[in-house]
């Protein structure tokens, strides 16, 4: 194989010296603008002959006074302090940091789609029911299901609208229940989904595949069971393959089964929710579709539910009529709103452009390829980092560095922050929590065998460095544009604006 | 096949050998066979992009409600403010956009004091100390603020003014069916609360909006001393453009202030991604929900940034969280720093007086046609509700064939009955709104348009 560090390797990302960028505050100057308005032609009456003085501001508020110069500036600084995965490979499992298209982007900057206001009557936005139709109606194909809601904003919304549709379904047919049973690997979200629901959660260990304990899920059921929520593959990074027993457990207690989407695109095309018996299902489209993650947000989590569950979900709904106009509709027992508009409507837009990009064949190919690259990766780190289960992963793999802490002290966390040094992400540590010094990998389907490999490399050579000089992984990383950062501190002595009292 | 995979044929075979295996299909023959789908999923061939954008165009050119088709004089939570190019393109910088949450502060620091300028701002527009990275909208930050509010009380009643948007106050009742708690919808009367009508003790929230969906500005003082008389909590929902020339909601005393960030930066979009806006006292720091980034320092004593009071998030406190918020709404936070840095101290004044100036010039005109009449006769700052003669829906629909999206339908926003309006003025009530973008020529073609439509 040609070892050409193609792709993924960021070493030589420029980034400019080693001080700190100041605060747009530390930059401004009295007196400085960059705005321009529009000349508009409006009298220009003062505020206090129309709102009454016991409204108005007796003091400005301060923002900055900056030049547009200045701003670029500033901004375009920030932005080169920052990795992405325009930047390099972002292993970081869990999170599906794959590539995304810039022909999205273009689709969300459609005037055509983004400037249209929310509220406008059905007739006017015909083009964006029939969008929003057709992406339920692909949603639903590709889960298994019969009806989704397009409104949670992300996955832990639809998480929370899931479990308000379980709730709702079970006080429908008169039966009070009280808990929601979790395997310990779960996102951490799921637990404070349930409790928001209005259950208890009721904790379900894993056994030593990694999968859940199906004789202590049978020993938790019963008739005050609403439902179990699962993510499968699991959380490691495993396929349940004993789902279709866990499913027909819970069912015959009269349980829903909840499916976690995360981790929805190691299977697309392969085997769906609804097939395994899946009631709800929530998907993360900036993971599975390859939305950006904007940093930590925008996201989106429709949640598709099967026929029983139909007439629960949240209003109103795009629909399709027979006439081929389309309109806006509550369903019969709707639990109502579950955001103040449609949802994260640009991100459903990128989201099917995507899956139209790709068609029924594509997206099984993204499955297919993100599975082995997550196994390649896998078994080709064995000697350095072996896998905490010993079995065939799915897109995602948790590797353990348990030997490197006995041996040398170098913890998962020092591995991960050697990472940075060597030019890619860091992979998620210590997640899952039955793992110890997890490192997950998930290295999605769109890195290359080149970027694969110079990984490899780049964790081989954190691993000798941790037996030669382990006080060079511990402290690491060293030429990042900060260093190591004082957590405790950030917690103690809380600075959360630039006007704290005890900023520093 | 179009797609973005970088693998060969030979990479492939590759990787397949190292693993032992020959087929694609085999990396998933521990997945039970009589489960899996025979035959693929039934969807459509894949599309070149020049084809998917095809189907793009016909979308858009099915929407008639767009800003470049129709005059936009519609509010009630989405407005159409100026949003320059030098803040889309920073805004759309791909090191914004393709990040993750900055979980490794070391290569983060770019959003991280993005996030703490924001945080900044934030916090100085609501008058409170503590700003968080942002919720994922409005609506859903008033949720949060509730529960937090529940928490803080250990009650579970919530008074809501119908001032609130109809959609927030939907959105709380949705929740509500979780966490059990009671919800309580205060009416209006020519626009301003009646908190003496409803049974407030116990209360956990006061929640009033500033200003209210029907534009009002109403006095905050009866519902800070109400919240104080009953020891609940506060809730103000303000508009960050109007907190600029306003009382912040700081200063009227509230201990939790939400808001939608979409007039901050973001477009219309068809309602999203917008960002809920959350602050609040140091008092509630403990409860506070979402992403909170501070300052401190790195090995080396140079200033760093770092999402801090990770304790209270749902990774770590999973069911004893007090919110399951895990991704917030970071470029849209992002986008609207750069958009306050771009209007600057005076800029988002100037914006404010603008709007008002436009709202009162055209509510003037408005009302001097026969047959419209101001639902309120208090103040009010960018947005108006009037009555027309005839059903909000026909006049709006006239208004469409001269060229107007001429308002938002009450009705509409409230899906029925509602107890901010009585039924008959609510069938008949157009919420109307003027940004900085609209003209003079705008609003007396708008003024022309309406007296024609009410006819």
């Amino acid at each position: 194989m040609t070892k050409i560090y193609s792709g993924g390797r960021a070493k030589s990302a420029p980034l400019l010296g080693r001080d700190t960028e100041p605060t747009i505050f530390e930059i401004s100057s009295p007196g400085r603008s960059s705005y321009q308005l529009r000349t508009t032609g409006v009298p220009e009456t003062p505020l206090a002959s129309f709102i009454p003085a016991e409204h108005l501001a007796t003091e400005v508020v301060p923002l900055a006074e900056v030049s547009e110069r200045d701003l670029v500036g500033h901004f375009t600084r920030l932005s080169h302090r920052q990795f992405s995965v325009d930047l390099g490979a972002y292993p970081l499992g869990s999170c599906t940091m794959k590539y995304n298209p810039k022909f999205c982007d273009a689709v969300a900057a459609d005037p055509r789609l983004n400037s249209v206001h929310p509220a406008a009557p059905a007739p006017l936005i015909q083009g964006w029911l029939e969008l929003l139709v057709t992406l339920e109606e692909t949603l639903c194909e590709i889960t298994g299901m019969s009806a989704a809601t397009l409104q949670p904003a992300a996955g832990a919304a639809g998480e929370l609208t899931g479990l308000l549709l379980m709730r709702a379904y079970h006080e429908a047919n008169g039966d009070a229940r009280r808990r929601v049973l979790i395997p310990d690997s779960a996102h951490g979200t799921n637990p404070a989904s349930v409790t928001l629901g209005g259950y208890e959660v009721t904790t379900i260990p894993s056994d030593e595949r990694g999968l859940v304990d199906l004789a202590a899920l049978k020993a938790a059921l019963g008739p005050d069971v609403a439902g179990i929520m699962l993510t499968n593959p699991n959380t490691v990074g495993l396929f349940e393959e004993e789902i279709t027993e866990i499913a027909a457990a819970v069912h015959e207690v009269g349980g829903l089964l909840y499916y976690d989407g995360a981790n929805l695109n190691a299977i697309l095309g392969v085997v769906r929710p609804g097939d395994m018996g899946f009631d709800i299902v929530h998907m993360n489209l900036h993971k599975t579709f390859a939305t950006p993650h904007g940093g930590g947000g925008p996201g989106a989590g429709p949640v598709a539910v099967s026929s029983r569950l139909v007439e629960f979900l949240p209003g109103p709904k795009a629909t399709r009529g027979d006439d081929g106009t389309f309109s806006w509709s509550t369903p019969a027992h709707s639990i109502g709103r579950v955001h103040g508009w449609h949802g994260n409507a640009m991100v459903l837009a990128r989201a099917l452009a995507y899956i139209e990009v790709h068609g029924g064949d594509g997206l099984t190919r993204v499955a297919q390829h993100a599975v082995l690259n997550a196994n390649w990766l896998r078994k080709r780190l064995e000697a350095t980092l072996p896998a905490a289960y010993d079995r065939p992963c799915m897109h995602e793999c948790v590797l353990t560095s348990s030997e490197l802490k006995a041996a040398y002290g170098v913890r998962a966390l020092d591995v991960a922050k050697s990472l940075l040094e060597e030019g890619f992400h860091a992979p998620t540590v210590y997640f899952p929590l039955i793992v110890d010094e997890a490192l997950m990998f998930e290295p999605t389907e769109t890195e290359s065998l080149q970027t694969l490999e110079a990984l490899a490399e780049a964790l081989e050579t954190i691993a000798q460095r941790a037996a030669d000089t382990p006080e060079l992984v511990q402290g690491a990383p060293w030429s990042t544009p900060v260093t190591r950062v004082d957590e405790a501190r950030a917690a103690r002595t809380l600075i959360p604006t630039e006007d704290a009292a005890t900023r520093l | 096949m179009p797609d973005y995979l970088p693998h060969t044929d030979d990479e492939r075979a590759e990787m397949l050998a190292f693993l032992g295996l020959s087929s694609l299909e085999e990396l998933f023959d521990h997945v039970p066979e009589a489960m899996r789908l025979a035959g693929g999923l039934t969807l459509p061939a894949g599309l070149s992009e020049p084809d998917v954008a095809e189907h793009v165009a016909h979308w858009g050119d099915a929407n008639r409600a767009t800003t470049q088709r129709l005059v936009c004089f519609a509010g009630a939570g989405a407005y159409d403010h100026e949003v320059p190019a030098v803040v889309r393109a920073l805004s759309s910088r791909s090191e914004f956009v393709t990040a993750y949450t900055p979980y490794q502060p070391e290569v983060a620091q770019g959003i991280l004091q993005a996030i703490f300028e924001f945080q900044t701002m934030i916090s100085r527009l609501s008058g409170l100390p503590i700003a968080n990275a942002s919720l994922y909208d409005g609506a859903t930050a008033l949720v949060e603020a509730v529960n937090m509010a529940a928490g803080a009380t250990s009650r579970s009643k919530l008074i809501l003014s119908s001032g609130i948007h109809p959609h927030w106050r939907a959105v709380v009742r949705t929740f509500a069916r979780g966490t059990g708690h009671e919800v309580i919808e205060v009416p209006l009367v020519d626009g301003v609360t009646q908190w003496g009508s409803v049974d407030t003790s116990g209360a956990a929230a006061i929640v009033a909006a500033y200003p209210n969906y029907l534009g009002v500005l109403e006095d905050l003082a009866p519902a800070k001393s109400l919240a104080t008389t009953e020891g609940a909590l506060f809730v103000v929902a303000a508009d960050p453009i109007g907190a600029s020339v306003l009382h912040t909601a700081g200063h009227w005393g509230a201990d939790v202030v939400v808001g939608e960030g979409q007039p901050l930066g973001t477009a219309l979009a068809f309602g999203g991604p917008y960002l809920g806006l959350f602050a609040c006292t140091e008092a509630q720091i403990r409860r506070l929900p979402g992403r909170l980034v501070g300052e401190t320092v790195d090995t080396e004593g140079r200033r760093a940034f770092v999402t801090t009071l990770r304790a209270r998030e749902q990774d770590i406190r999973r069911e004893k969280a007090t919110s399951n918020v895990c991704t917030n709404q970071t470029l849209m936070a992002v986008t609207a720093a750069i958009q306050m840095g771009w209007l600057g101290t005076n800029g988002l004044r100037e914006v404010a007086t603008r709007c008002a100036q436009g709202a009162h010039y055209a509510a003037q005109q408005l009302v001097a046609l026969d047959g419209i009449d101001l639902v309120s006769s208090q103040p009010f700052l960018r947005e108006f509700a009037l009555t027309t003669p005839l059903s909000a829906d026909i006049v709006l629909n006239r208004l469409v064939d001269e060229g107007f999206l001429g308002g938002v339908s009450a009705l509409s926003l409230c899906g029925g009955e509602d107890p901010s309006l009585p039924g008959d003025v609510l069938e008949r009530t157009i919420v109307v709104a003027v940004t900085e973008k609209r003209t003079k020529a705008d609003i007396d073609q708008l003024v022309a348009a309406f007296a024609k439509a009410v006819k």
